[in-house]
C-alpha cells in the first residue's frame, strides 16, 4: 500500500500574455522559489522534480537539462513529462506517485509554458499525425468546435447556454489577482465576438498564457514539518482515448454512446476510490480544465454533476457560481488563464489553496472535498480528488 | 501562499529595459515520416484509383479507415483489407474562420473553410476532411457527402480536394 501524500507548498506566476523579461527558466525560477518559500523549505531539501511543458510551443526541447539552475533540480531526480493539455495534471500525478511510493519524500512539481513564443495553433497542429489530421485539422480553437456542434446536435443546447460558462469564469477571475484575463464580460458581449471556428467565438474560448506553478508534494510521514495545512490527494486517475483527432467520435459510438468516455472512466474511478456517490452535494469546490464554455456544459455531465443535457440547466441555476452548491472554477479557469504546461497543475493548486482555507478573494468556505481536472489531446482526461482529512489509507 | 512579488509588479518599478527576442526567421526543419504498409496501400489507392481502403479487424468487426495495424479495442493485427465507399455522413463538423499558419506549409492557411469529421458508408471509424460549403447554417450533422478528388494526385490526404454535401 502506497504512502499518503499531500500537497504543503503552493507557487505560482502572475499569469500573464507577454513575459518577455523572462526566459523559461527564469519563469520557472519564480514559481519554484514562491513554492519553496511556502512551504518553507530550502532547494537541498527537495529529493526529486518532476516539470513538465509542451517543447514545441517554444520549440526548445528538454526543459529537464536547461532548466536545472532555476528549477532546483541541480544533482537531483529530474522527470520531464508532455502529454498535451493534461501536461500540468499529469505532473501532479507523477509527483504523486513519486511520494506515494515510499522513494521520496519531498517532490516538487513543476509546469510552465510561455506561449506567447510560437504561433499556439500551429504548435498544436504538430502534435497530431502528418498523414491523417495536419492537412485538415485546425488547431485546438476547430477541435473543440466540431465538440460543440455535436453537443448541441445531440442535447438542444445553444451558443448562448455556453456563454453563461463563458461570463462565469470571467467574473470568477476578477478575484483572481493572478489570473491573466480581467474583464467583466457579459453574455451579449460574448454572444457578439467574432467567430474563430462556427460555433465557437473570441468570447468563449481561453486565451494565450505565459505563467508557471509549482507545487511541493509531501509523505504522510513528515507533513507536520510544514508550515500550511496538508491538502491531501485522495484519489487520482487518467484515461486516454484513441490516436487520431476523429478517434473520440468513434469511440462514443462504440462505448455504447458514453459521453465523454475518458472523463467519464477516470471521474468513475476516483468516486468509488474515495465513495462520492452525489459529486454536486459532495464536493465543495472544482477546478476544472475548462479549455472552451461548452466544455463547461458537457463536461458537468460527464462528471456526473447533473444528468446528460442537463449542462445548461445546472450552470444557470446559479450551483456553480461562487456562493453555489459546488462553485466551478473561483480561479477564474482555463478561459481566464492557459499557459497550457501549467494549466492542469493550477487547477490542482487551486484545490490545495482552497482547502487550506488560503484562496482570499476567491476562497470557498469551509472546503473539504475539492476536484481537480486535467484535459488534452484526444479527450484525454486526469482527474484528482483531493481533501482537508488525512485519508484512512492510501487508495491509489 | 508566496509569488505575490513575482511578475511585472516588479518591474514597474524599475527603469524600462529594452527587452530583446530572436525570430526564428526562415528556419526549416524537414522531417521524413513513413505511412506503414497499410497507410501507403491507403494513400496509393487514393492516388492512382481514386478509392477509398480500409482493414477490419477479425475479432471486433470493425473496418478502419485510413487502415492500422492494430485495432485499439481488441489489441489485434489487422490484415483484411476491404474497400469502402467514397459516400458517407457528417458526423460533426465547423467552419474554421480565425487566421493561422499552417505548419504543414509554412503558409496563411485560406480561411473561411468548412470542414467535418465524416464516417464513409462500410467504414467504423472516421475521417477529417474539407467540406464545400462555408456557411453553418447550410450543413447539417447527418448531412450525405461525396469525396471529390483533385486532379493532381500526389499520395496524401489531400488527393481529395474535399467531400461535397449530397443536396436531396
Amino acid at each position: 500500500m502506497g504512502k499518503r501524500v499531500a500537497v504543503v507548498g503552493v507557487g505560482m506566476t502572475r499569469q500573464r500574455s507577454s513575459r518577455p523579461d523572462v526566459n523559461g527558466q527564469e519563469l520557472i525560477h519564480e514559481a519554484v522559489r514562491a513554492a519553496l518559500a511556502d512551504a518553507g523549505m530550502k532547494r537541498d531539501d527537495i529529493d526529486a522534480v518532476v516539470i513538465g511543458n509542451m517543447d514545441h510551443f517554444e520549440g526548445i526541447n528538454y526543459v529537464d537539462t536547461w532548466s536545472v539552475d532555476g528549477s532546483g533540480a541541480l544533482m537531483k531526480p529530474i522527470m520531464k513529462l508532455t502529454t498535451g493539455g493534461t501536461t500540468g495534471s499529469t505532473v501532479a500525478m507523477a509527483a504523486y506517485y513519486h511520494v506515494a511510493s515510499g522513494l521520496f519524500d519531498r517532490v516538487l512539481a513543476i509546469g510552465w509554458e510561455k506561449n506567447s513564443e510560437s504561433d499556439t495553433t500551429g504548435a498544436i497542429i504538430t502534435a497530431f499525425d502528418p498523414f491523417w489530421d495536419r492537412p485538415i485539422f485546425a488547431g485546438a480553437v476547430a477541435g473543440l468546435a466540431l465538440e460543440a456542434t455535436q453537443y448541441m446536435h445531440l442535447t438542444g443546447a445553444t451558443e448562448e447556454d455556453a456563454a453563461y460558462v463563458a461570463v462565469r469564469e470571467r467574473r470568477h477571475a476578477l478575484n483572481n489577482p493572478f489570473a491573466h484575463l480581467h474583464i467583466n464580460l457579459t453574455v451579449e458581449d460574448v454572444m457578439n465576438s467574432p467567430y474563430l471556428s462556427w460555433p465557437v467565438k473570441m468570447g468563449d474560448m481561453c486565451p494565450r498564457t505565459d505563467g508557471a506553478c509549482a507545487l511541493v508534494f509531501a509523505s504522510e510521514d513528515l507533513v507536520e514539518e510544514f508550515p500550511n495545512q496538508p491538502a491531501w490527494i485522495l484519489a487520482v486517475a487518467d484515461r486516454h482515448l484513441w490516436a487520431y483527432t476523429s478517434d473520440p467520435y468513434v469511440n462514443q459510438a462504440l462505448e455504447n454512446g458514453w459521453w465523454f468516455p475518458a472523463l467519464e472512466w477516470a471521474a468513475r474511478e476516483v468516486y468509488d476510490k474515495v465513495g462520492v456517490r452525489e459529486p454536486l452535494k459532495e464536493i465543495d469546490v472544482a477546478e476544472l480544465y475548462l479549455p472552451y464554455s461548452f466544455a463547461g456544459l458537457r463536461y458537468m455531465e460527464s462528471l456526473g454533476f447533473c444528468p446528460r443535457g442537463g449542462g445548461p440547466e445546472l450552470v444557470r441555476s446559479g450551483a456553480t457560481d461562487m456562493g453555489g452548491e459546488c462553485p466551478v472554477n473561483p480561479s477564474g479557469g482555463v478561459m481566464s488563464s492557459n499557459a497550457i504546461g501549467a494549466t492542469g497543475l493550477l487547477r490542482v493548486a487551486e484545490c490545495a489553496l482552497q482547502i487550506q482555507g488560503r484562496a482570499e478573494d476567491r476562497q470557498v468556505p469551509d472546503v473539504r472535498l475539492a476536484l481537480a481536472t486535467g484535459f488534452g489531446g484526444c479527450f484525454w482526461s486526469d482527474v484528482l480528488l483531493m481533501g482537508r482529512e488525512k485519508p484512512e489509507r492510501s487508495r491509489g | 501562499m508566496a509569488g505575490e512579488k513575482n511578475g511585472e509588479g516588479k518591474e514597474a518599478k524599475e527603469e524600462r529595459k529594452e527587452l530583446i527576442k530572436l525570430e526564428s526567421g526562415e528556419a526549416e526543419q524537414p522531417f521524413r515520416w513513413s505511412a506503414g504498409t497499410y497507410g501507403s496501400r491507403f494513400l496509393s489507392e487514393l492516388r492512382d484509383n481514386c478509392r477509398f481502403v480500409g482493414v477490419r479487424c477479425p475479432c471486433c468487426g470493425r473496418v478502419y479507415v485510413p487502415p492500422r495495424r492494430v485495432c485499439g479495442p481488441c489489441f489485434r493485427e489487422l490484415t483484411e483489407l476491404v474497400p469502402v465507399s467514397d459516400e458517407g455522413e457528417v458526423i460533426t463538423f465547423t467552419v474554421v474562420s480565425f487566421g493561422f499558419v499552417d505548419p504543414s506549409t509554412g503558409r496563411q492557411k485560406p480561411v473561411p473553410y468548412g470542414y467535418a469529421v465524416i464516417k464513409l458508408d462500410g467504414a467504423d471509424t472516421y475521417i477529417l476532411h474539407y467540406l464545400d460549403e462555408t456557411d453553418p447554417g447550410k450543413i447539417k450533422v447527418g448531412a450525405r457527402v461525396k469525396a471529390v478528388f483533385a486532379e493532381e494526385r500526389s499520395g496524401s490526404m489531400l488527393d481529395v480536394k474535399h467531400f461535397a454535401l449530397l443536396r436531396a
